[in-house]
């Protein structure tokens, strides 16, 4: 039983259709990985997910409720949050200002999310003051994901975490998403470190021209020899 | 030398229009930032707040609310809630014009906006002149005469405009740093699209900022017709070259910003009058903001 189902999705930008008929899913507490070549349409089904653009056709459906074409403010509401793949925190504000932000849907009281976004990412208690722009790219990314935790999603969508990192905060931040996992938050990122995104997913898909070309459990992605000499460059 | 013996005084003329440029120029700046166009019409809507004031005087005096002046001010209480009222009423007005016209525009080019704007400014001043003419029109009739201070002249109420200014500043500040509208108003303004898809209520983020824009341009019209007794429907679209330049010059979104980038226009464009002609004040505002576009666009505030 998924929590997060994609259908035959047709879409792309004003005239130019990019995704033909895609369909994935996520199940409670996995981590699903989409990998490709660049152009293969993985951001735009991560756009069309979250309702930044909206299907020509197909269906999105979330905990068995339909949220095809919703905005992003709405899917929010609904338990599911994105992290785009740059441009992810707000330069000007803080630290702390940006958990903030995350949390802006919420009239309760969020300190417990608060101290477990900190607690996850110590870093950003430490830097909690300061602008959200001075952070180095890994720091962006963590604080984008605290971001996003802040509303103790169900779903968490990823647009290539691990893009324009130092191969060390590459590992850093990929362990901290198998970690995010394990609290409990289904996971479906876009990843370009394809192997080691692989490696920790529970299932993986392959993108290529707008259409799905592979599906499997993604250890045995990893093996298909097809898809090594196709996409993994082995 | 000759000429600078009337520097001191210029710097407090100067110091006064800054204040009456700064109170334009942070809502001009802050719409800038959010909704991402320049505003042609926002002189017009400080020359609405100014003339809204007028009525609410009249109608403030008529209702028999005690006149009497404030201490050495030239106005009491009318004026005071005549001020409030225009605020609130322009805030709405700016709102209504925003759902009537540049909500369909959301997605569209800026230039799309600011040609709207344009259109915006010319309605605008023409409902003014059809309504009070646009011959000047007086606040109050008393003239009030300058006090000397260690031989700069200076009016009871010119102190009061800049008292005005720094506060309304300050408290813009508080209010952006402080609450959560506030921050979600800067965070609109650095990135639209990551507000929408954090979940932030970017409609209700872009009528704050109308509101909050408006009241503070009429706040500055009202100011202009305290400093200059009288007002016209001209006198937001005089004063918009000055806020454009002061905009650039503090940098985009920044209240502070706006303030620096107000009281330096207001300060050089006075300043200049005691070497050039008085005709070239706006010569002076416009070098200034060419000369910060070429070398220092983002503003002497860097934001990011």
């Amino acid at each position: 039983m998924s929590i997060l189902k994609v259908e035959d999705i047709y879409s792309g930008y004003g005239e130019t259709e990019i995704l033909h008929g895609v369909s994935v899913e996520v199940a409670p507490r996995e981590i699903a990985t989409i990998i490709g070549p660049n152009g293969s349409g993985k951001s735009t089904l991560m756009k069309t997910i979250f309702g930044l653009l909206t299907p020509t056709k197909g269906r999105v459906t979330l905990e068995a409720e339909e949220i095809t074409g919703l905005r992003p403010d709405r899917i929010v509401r609904k338990g599911m949050c994105y992290v785009p793949q740059s441009d992810n925190v707000f330069p000007s504000l803080t630290v702390l200002e940006n958990l903030e932000m995350g949390a802006f849907i919420r009239d309760d009281d969020y300190s417990d999310s608060l101290e477990e976004v900190f607690a996850r990412f110590p870093l950003l208690e430490e830097r909690k003051s300061q602008r959200g722009g001075s952070l180095s790219g890994g720091e962006q990314q963590m604080l984008a994901m605290g971001k996003a935790l802040m509303l103790n999603p169900k779903v968490l969508l990823l647009d290539e975490p691990s893009a324009g990192l130092a191969p060390k905060m590459v590992g850093e931040i990929l362990q901290k998403i198998a970690e995010i996992k394990e609290s409990g938050v289904a996971i479906l990122m876009v990843e370009q470190n394809a192997k080691e995104g692989l490696k920790l997913s529970d299932r993986g898909y392959v993108l290529a021209m707008g259409k799905k070309r592979f599906e499997d459990e993604g250890q045995a992605l990893l093996n298909n020899p097809d898809v090594g000499r196709l996409y993994l460059g082995d | 030398m000759e000429v600078f013996q009337h520097v001191p005084q210029l710097i407090v003329y100067g110091l006064i229009s800054g204040s009456i440029i700064t109170l334009g120029a942070i809502g001009l700046s802050l719409t800038y930032g959010i909704l991402n166009f320049a505003n042609f019409a926002h002189g017009d809507v400080m020359a609405l707040g100014a003339f809204l004031a007028l009525v609410f005087l009249g109608l403030a005096q008529s209702l028999g609310v005690p006149a009497g002046p404030f201490g050495a001010l030239s106005f009491g209480l009318p004026m005071v809630i005549a001020l409030v009222c225009a605020m609130g009423l322009t805030a709405i007005a700016a709102i209504l014009i925003d759902r009537i016209l540049y909500k369909r525009f959301r997605e569209a080019s800026a230039m799309v906006l600011v040609i709207s704007s344009v259109g915006v400014a010319f309605v605008l001043r023409n409902i003014i002149q059809f309504i009070w003419s646009p011959l000047p029109s007086y606040y109050f009739e008393k003239i009030q005469i300058s006090k000397p201070f260690l031989g700069i002249r200076i009016k009871p109420d010119e102190i009061f405009i800049i008292i005005f200014t720094v506060a309304a500043v300050y408290l813009l500040h508080i209010f952006l740093t402080r609450t959560k509208m506030g921050k979600a108003m800067r965070a609109t303004s650095d990135n639209a699209e990551l507000a929408k898809v954090t979940g932030i209520d970017t409609e209700r983020v872009v009528l704050w900022t109308w509101g909050i824009g408006a009241a503070l341009a009429a706040s500055g019209g009202v100011m202009a017709g305290i400093e200059g007794k009288f007002i016209t429907p001209e006198l937001g679209w005089q004063l918009l070259l000055y806020i454009f330049a002061a905009v650039i010059l503090g940098g985009i979104g920044s209240p502070y910003g706006a303030l620096l980038g107000g009281t330096v226009i207001g300060l050089s464009t006075e300043v200049s009058t005691a070497f050039i002609n008085t005709a070239y004040k706006p010569a002076v505002a416009f070098v200034i903001m060419v000369i910060m576009l070429l070398f220092r666009p983002t503003g002497l505030i860097r934001r990011k």
